[in-house]
């Protein structure tokens, strides 16, 4: 890799480098790509990769091969994954113990290590390639399969695959104008949750009257259960600042900023790294590839508040306010940052700008269904088998994502519910599971597609917690500006919460219906807005869930404290002490290998005994 | 010699009210909260309303007005990991240490923080203390990795400024 940049001038300035960086790489014999992403991370893959940079400079084969951290390759549950090339050998649950073995039989003999590979858990068989399994192999991976052929700290490796020549095409071939009639035919609708169609939002803020204009990309994912944001940012960052340039063009914009999540410090790391080499370049900065247009951006890091999600009070933040929307009678499009023309698209949105310039506006239009085209990543989590980062066409059923990618339920118990778009999102029972995911007809069914969170709820959910769960997070984040959602899901918390007690009454339902109504109606942003989705979508579609609560002060799934009782079932307790030593209340009392006794007046109902007993002995009634 | 170290974080800010948080950001990373005379100085060299740094400073989750503990665990909440059985490390913290989200112990050994998502939701529930993550977590492992900081002391911990320097810290380990 060359040490000092050659700073890009032009278009061909930029091939020349792409050849250069092509043939520096064919000497290496093997290749080892390993994630880095922050869930590889959390599986302390760093670990690995010192480990194979320590065992390969001993054993001296430093030159020969590639050791290469990339982003998210989206099976997280797996992790550390690796790719080894030749032979596309997919490794996974690596320790750095597995190095040298790995060197020495894999990499020297050709010999593949049966013990690492990945065992499909209905065949039972190992299998070889990420091809093969069944996770991968039924999505259509556009944007995440680049991760793992670029280092994200490596401009060279993004420029290495093509990286910055939908850049180069776009100053050079197109107008603005065309631009934005390319994104327009390729049907691109914002993928942040509101599924606006993006060339609408880029031809009104390049028509709107002002010098000063400005795009920002937001990656504040502030969804609990969604992180493909992160990924992409973390994993990939130059596609999204060249996804912003783009744009940045076509509505004629030369300041941008990325806003993201400080929960992300991998992704902030990546972000500053990729802008400040994109600079050493000049593929930032002034009169970039001698195309005349300038842009430079910054990187501004979140404060952990879910309403800055909202464009309004995004661009409050970014001015150093408390991020409190404001009403959107102009549009930020002509009034945004600064009182600017401004730009707001997510990540996942600017990702899709690039390949949409190179590939052609009928590719991407290709994918999907009538109203939502391309491919879309979801984060695939909860109670499932596997959980990672999945990209499908849109209209792939729901079904398709959570048993035939993600293997169905953990522990064979059955799926109950799964649950899209994050707090403004709602939860779909088990028979709409064919709907397909599509931005109007999950509309249509109360739930959303949002940032594209599916959360796998089974039968050990209660879903009435799980609406008290979400108006909790909505009250927390509500940011207090407007009186209907400030109070209005404050009181509707007050209202789940009793029925969670045991104090609900039959009439509250009503109540719950009406304040639901008033918020949706009334609530000034977003978050108020779609706030009363988890509430009205759990009664529409469980409702016998809330009347065990109200009628019979029941919790079906077991999981509301006030309503259920622990127990020691004596036949199956063969007196271990696991829950004895667990409980930190000391609630739990019995002699080794006799059964086991609960002291009701003392239990707190925490549930760890129950979450650390191997034998089932402890019941909830 | 808090005025020497914010002099490098206000450096290049100074009378740009918009850096207010990313100032904040630095602040807090350095002291692990954001003490009242430093808000002082960041309103006075930012060009900022007293009121309104505080107003920040205490609207933003990110930052902490309370001095923390000399270890801060944090439990994420996100909708993944509480389906997961987040609920039952809170329990876990609450009955061993007697804390609940947001304090810190008698002692100032451990904070408890709540975080609404790390983007980590694959391995849920996941806890990060002093910004090394430990994913698939249970009561048990949790209590353990308490008993094992209680042991070990403080002196691990004296590094771990501000809780989000994940990769650096893993290393370390």
């Amino acid at each position: 890799m060359p040490k000092v940049k050659p700073r890009v001038k032009s278009v061909k300035d930029l091939t020349e480098l792409r050849k250069r960086l092509r043939s520096s790489v064919k000497n290496f014999k093997s290749k080892l790509t390993i994630c880095g992403g922050t869930g590889c991370h959390a599986s302390r893959s760093q670990d690995v990769i010192d480990a194979f940079k320590k065992e390969l400079k001993k054993r001296k084969l430093e030159e020969g091969v590639w050791v290469r951290a990339t982003g998210c390759h989206g099976f997280c549950e797996q992790g550390p994954l690796m790719i080894l090339e030749p032979g596309n050998i997919f490794y996974c649950g690596l320790k750095p113990g597995d190095a040298g073995e790995i060197i020495a039989e894999t990499i020297l003999k050709g010999e593949v290590i049966e013990r690492l590979l990945y065992t499909d858990p209905v065949t039972s068989k190992k299998v070889r390639t990420e091809a093969e399994i069944p996770f991968y192999r039924a999505q259509d991976r556009q944007l995440l399969a680049q991760n793992r052929h670029v280092d994200p700290c490596s401009i060279e490796d993004y420029i290495a695959i093509g990286g910055y020549s939908a850049l180069a095409k776009t100053l050079t071939e197109f107008s603005p104008e065309k631009v934005i009639e390319e994104v327009k035919i390729s049907g691109l609708r914002g993928r942040g949750g509101g599924g606006f169609p993006t060339a609408r939002k880029w031809a009104e803020c390049r028509s709107a009257p002002g010098e000063e204009k400005y795009v920002i990309c937001n990656a504040d994912e502030g969804d609990p259960g969604a992180y493909m944001d992160r990924s992409i940012l973390e994993g990939n960052p130059h596609l999204v600042i060249e996804g912003m340039m783009i744009g940045a063009w076509a509505i004629g914009a030369r300041q941008g900023y990325i806003y993201v999540r400080n929960e992300y410090p991998l992704a902030v790391k990546h972000a500053r790294i990729a802008m400040q080499q994109a600079r050493e370049y000049g593929l930032l900065g002034d009169d970039i590839l001698g195309g005349g247009f300038s842009f430079d951006m910054e990187i501004c890091r979140g404060g952990g508040a879910f309403v800055c999600g909202e464009s309004t009070a995004l661009m409050a933040s970014l001015e150093g306010k408390v991020g409190e929307p404001r009403p959107k009678d102009v549009h930020t499009v002509a009034n945004g940052l600064w009182h600017k023309p401004t730009t707001l698209n997510n990540v996942e949105t600017w990702a899709n700008v690039p390949p949409i310039i190179s590939n052609g506006a009928a590719w991407f239009a290709g994918k999907g269904t009538r109203g939502s085209k391309g491919t879309k990543i979801f984060a695939l989590t909860g109670r499932v088998k596997n959980t990672g980062l999945v990209e499908v066409a849109m209209g792939t059923p729901l079904r398709t994502i959570v048993f035939d990618i993600g293997g169905g339920a953990i522990n064979g118990r059955a799926v109950k519910a799964v649950q899209t778009g994050g707090p403004s999102g709602g939860c779909l029972p088990l028979d709409r599971l064919d709907l397909p995911v599509d931005f109007d007809a999950l509309y249509d069914a109360g739930s959303m597609v949002g940032s594209g969170g599916i959360v796998v709820m089974d039968e050990k959910t209660c879903m009435v917690d799980v609406a008290k769960y979400f108006l909790a997070f909505l009250q927390d984040e509500s940011c207090g500006k407007c009186v209907p959602c400030r109070l209005g899901i404050d009181r509707m918390l007050e209202i789940v919460t009793d029925i969670t007690e045991g104090r609900g009454r039959p009439e509250q339902i009503d109540l719950l219906k009406e304040l639901a109504d008033t918020v949706a109606s009334a609530s000034l942003c977003g978050l108020g807005k779609t706030a009363p989705n988890p509430v009205l979508s759990t009664l529409r579609y469980f409702p016998e869930e809330y009347e065990a609560h109200v009628n019979e002060k029941r919790c079906p799934a077991g999981v509301c404290r006030e309503l259920i009782e622990y127990e020691i079932d004596a036949e199956k307790c063969n007196g271990c002490g696991t829950c004895r030593r667990a409980c930190p209340y000391d609630a739990i009392k019995g002699k080794k290998k006799e059964a086991h006794v609960i002291a009701s007046h003392k239990c707190q109902k925490c549930g760890i005994c129950l979450s650390e007993c191997k034998f089932d002995s402890i019941i909830v009634t | 010699m808090s005025v020497l170290t914010l002099e490098s974080i206000l450096k290049g800010r100074r009378s740009q009210p918009h850096q207010l948080i990313e100032v904040l950001h630095d602040v807090q990373e350095r002291y692990r909260h954001i003490p009242e005379e430093d808000m002082r100085i960041v309103s006075r060299e930012l060009g900022v309303p007293l009121i309104e740094v505080y107003r920040v400073a205490n609207f933003y989750k990110a930052f902490s007005l309370k001095p923390r503990g000399r270890n801060v665990i944090t439990i994420c909440t996100g909708t993944a990991c509480h389906v997961r059985g987040s609920n039952l490390l809170s329990n876990q913290v609450l009955g061993q240490l007697g804390i609940s989200p947001g304090d810190t112990t008698e002692d100032g050994q451990f904070t408890l923080e709540q975080v609404n998502c790390l983007g980590a939701c694959a391995l849920g529930p996941v806890v990060v203390l002093n910004g090394t993550y430990y994913k698939h977590m249970t009561p048990s492992k949790l209590r353990s990795l308490i008993n094992s900081v209680n042991e070990k002391g403080i002196e691990d911990t004296d590094d771990a400024k501000g809780k989000t320097k994940g990769k650096k810290r893993q290393r370390s380990h």
